[in-house]
């Protein structure tokens, strides 16, 4: 195995040698912050969940048409700009600049959809079925809190991702950045994605309605 | 894992547009199949198995290839994941006897 940079390691135990991990310190500030907002998103996971066990009068309020078909196309479009964004990641890296941009902004339009068609179900809920944080018509009212608490952190991650990456293709362009910015903004958009797989199947998936009622 | 971190830009290049195109067709057929079985209304013991053990699939495939640490070295994915597991299980281990004692609590 090579190691290419172990001078630190001569001169003092404690230095680390010179770049431990052979990532940047970008690099490695994201991934931490994606380690801590990962233990976030479990700590409002493992929430719901225990609250739904404890909770004899669930609601299972949704129909495969609308909800779940709606649930699975963002979930198809958040898939698909995970992997326009590795395209741009490496585009970046072989240099090809238009073709970056052009994938970071591909990215952003998918992020942008699937906000968009979130707030629609947001908004059916909310008007059409009277669901809000603290009430709704089928069964307990903490289905309301943990549904838009667990959904909506999600969103606001995709929405400020959306700025992020709009933020690194301007610059990107202008040259104020570099290839290494697009990966690190690739990280935390592929986090995004990969908090929706288990939102997903946990929030929707697991609250269809069954033949005997809205209530489990 | 740390074999290939010496190629160039970290070893990027050892995945190609390729292979993340595959990546994408199995995370879709996943969870297409997720879909299926909310449509075959399986009981929520079995459904939430299944589920979770997809959804754990799905979610190495991301960090594995699109967020490629798969790619990086060792020591990087021992810094970030074991942590992380850990602290996920103790909230599990904290939280669900006691929700399954509310539960038993219910009158029946």
């Amino acid at each position: 195995m090579s190691e290419p940079e172990v001078e630190g390691i001569v001169e003092s135990p404690w230095s680390g040698g010179g770049s431990p991990f052979a990532i940047n310190s970008k690099k490695l500030g994201m991934w931490l912050f994606i380690v801590s907002d990962s233990l976030t998103f479990s700590a409002l996971l493992v929430s719901y969940a225990y609250v739904r066990l404890a909770n004899p009068d669930w609601p299972r309020p949704f129909e495969i048409w609308p909800a779940i078909a709606k649930s699975t196309l963002m979930t198809v479009i958040l898939l698909t700009s995970s992997l326009t964004m590795v395209f741009a990641v490496s585009a970046a890296q072989r240099g090809e600049t238009k073709r970056a941009v052009k994938m970071l902004w591909w990215t952003i339009l998918c992020g942008l959809a699937f906000v968009g068609i979130h707030a629609t179900e947001w908004y059916t809920l909310i008007t059409k079925e009277a669901v809000t944080p603290w009430s709704n018509p089928w069964g307990t009212p903490l289905f309301g809190g943990t549904f838009f608490g667990l959904t909506g952190l999600h969103m606001l991650h995709v929405t400020i991702g959306a700025i992020y990456l709009a933020v690194i293709a301007t610059g990107y362009k202008k040259g104020k950045w570099t290839a290494d910015h697009v990966e690190v903004s690739g990280l935390y958009w592929h986090f995004v994605d990969l908090v929706w797989m288990f939102i997903f199947p946990l929030v929707y998936l697991m609250s269809v309605t069954m033949r005997s009622g809205v209530t489990s | 894992m740390s074999a290939h971190a010496s190629t160039t830009n970290g070893g990027h290049a050892v995945a190609s547009d390729k292979l993340f195109v595959g990546v994408w067709v199995v995370l879709l057929v996943l969870t297409g199949f997720e879909v299926f079985l909310a449509y075959l209304r399986l009981p929520s013991v079995i459904m939430l198995t299944i589920l979770m053990g997809a959804s754990l699939i799905k979610a190495a495939l991301i960090v594995s290839y699109f967020m490629h640490l798969r790619f990086e070295r060792l020591g990087l994915f021992l810094l970030l994941v074991p942590a992380m597991v850990f602290c996920i299980c103790m909230m599990l281990i904290m939280f669900f006897p006691d929700s399954i004692r509310l539960m038993n609590m219910r009158p029946q």
